[in-house]
């Protein structure tokens, strides 16, 4: 705490003015004081940030709110803008990279705000812990358009634990010759695991594709069979 | 879809991530007071946060957010100047300053900030805390850029001879163990 000794008398001056120079030895003393007396306000940092994020969230401030959550199948990024869930990302998307495609597409007003998720994250640990079988969820689709947000809507009416086709979800959204199309739909569903582009495989019951990675799919379809 | 947007702005929460804590240290030089402190530093991130997609692509968020402390750090002052109504007597208010372990507690190097005069005490806070340039530090507070080398110069003088004679006395925010007997005996100041 309390500042060493006098400086070296030759040491390097930093500011010099015609009345005499701070040395740089002294100058870095006092910083590190001023500095090392707040460097343990993370709290105070903390709380400052949870009051950012109400008022910010009062104001209409918020283009997107987001927090991570740890599963089964790893850190989930979960985001939402005033109107639902927008994203859910797996680690292997690289989270930083899908925020900053966030910010493009739908503001930078981007703020960290846990508790603006906290019913996502809930129900996420429901269904994981096997307790939840549906989403209550306001969702926000904008991210998609045209057919593959058609295709991402109708992907919520499949049951948990049940798998469809990528042919036969064409055919269900009226459009049977679009399976590839179905295909990338599925795999550009930005909001996976909430909207269930798991339960869709080949017609020959393997796995197809899947944007967490196809561990994570089977993991997921275990999961659903084992109820 | 009102304002045009670039694909590079990066997401508000990495500003507040990397100059969080810089701006709480300048509202806390500048204003001393804890709670007008954190009042300004939501004060400049809220402001920031709506001002954040206008924001010239090359802009230094560093500098543009210091000066928006500086304006935000003005209000409250003038806020509380107009608040304050002469009292028989003060008011019993709970202080955490130097109180070891509080929330926040604030210790003698912030104290000592606090005591110098204010031209002094915005330089060393703008200059050496947030990093702006003299040059910038006089745009904000008036003056040239000399004066405004100047007085962080002799803030930092100041400081640094309060600091040391601080560190002399007993001060109430040190454990005991660590008071010598020979300070014992000069008493608190």
């Amino acid at each position: 705490m309390a500042i060493n000794s006098s400086p070296p008398p030759h040491s390097h001056a930093e500011a010099t003015t015609e009345s005499g120079t701070a040395s740089v030895d002294d100058l870095d003393a006092v910083l590190s004081d001023i500095t090392a007396e707040i460097a343990d306000s993370n709290a105070v940092l903390a709380s400052l940030h949870r009051r950012l994020e109400l008022r910010a969230a009062q104001d209409g401030l918020v283009d997107v709110a987001y927090t991570t959550l740890d599963s089964p199948v790893g850190t989930l990024l979960l985001a939402a803008t005033p109107r639902g869930l927008v994203r859910v990302a797996f680690d292997s998307e690289g989270h930083d990279e899908v925020l900053d495609r966030l910010g493009a597409k739908l503001g930078p007003r981007i703020l960290r705000a846990p508790r603006r998720l906290d019913p996502v994250a809930r129900e996420i640990d429901e269904y994981f812990a096997g307790t939840r079988q549906a989403f209550d969820l306001e969702l926000d689709y904008s991210l998609s358009a045209g057919f593959r947000q058609v295709v991402q809507r109708h992907l919520s009416k499949i049951p948990y634990g049940k798998t469809e086709s990528y042919k036969a979800v064409a055919e269900l959204v009226g459009n049977p010759r679009a399976v590839r199309a179905v295909g990338t739909a599925c795999a550009t569903n930005p909001l996976p695991l909430v909207v269930p582009c798991h339960r869709v495989l080949r017609a020959d019951g393997s796995l197809g594709g899947y944007v967490g990675g196809l561990a994570a799919k089977s993991s997921l379809l275990a999961l659903e069979s084992a109820k | 879809m009102l304002a045009k947007k670039s694909s590079a702005r990066r997401p508000f929460e990495t500003v507040v991530e990397q100059h969080g804590a810089m701006v709480l240290r300048v509202c806390r030089a500048v204003l001393g007071n804890h709670t007008d402190a954190d009042d300004a530093w939501s004060e400049t991130f809220l402001a920031a946060l709506r001002a954040w997609p206008m924001l010239p692509m090359d802009a230094n968020v560093e500098a543009w957010l210091v000066t928006i402390a500086h304006r935000k750090a003005i209000d409250i002052t003038r806020v509380r100047a107009r608040q304050a109504i002469p009292v028989a007597e003060l008011p019993d208010e709970e202080s955490t300053l130097g109180v070891p372990g509080a929330r926040d507690s604030v210790g003698d190097a912030l104290l000592a900030v606090a005591a110098l005069p204010d031209k002094q005490r915005t330089a060393v806070a703008y200059h050496y805390l947030g990093g702006l340039p003299y040059a910038e530090v006089a745009a904000l507070v008036g003056g040239s850029t000399d004066a405004a080398r100047r007085a962080a110069a002799d803030g930092i003088r100041s400081l640094r001879r309060l600091l040391g004679a601080q560190a002399q006395i007993p001060s109430t925010d040190r454990p005991p163990s660590e008071t010598t007997s020979q300070s014992l005996s000069t008493g608190a100041p």
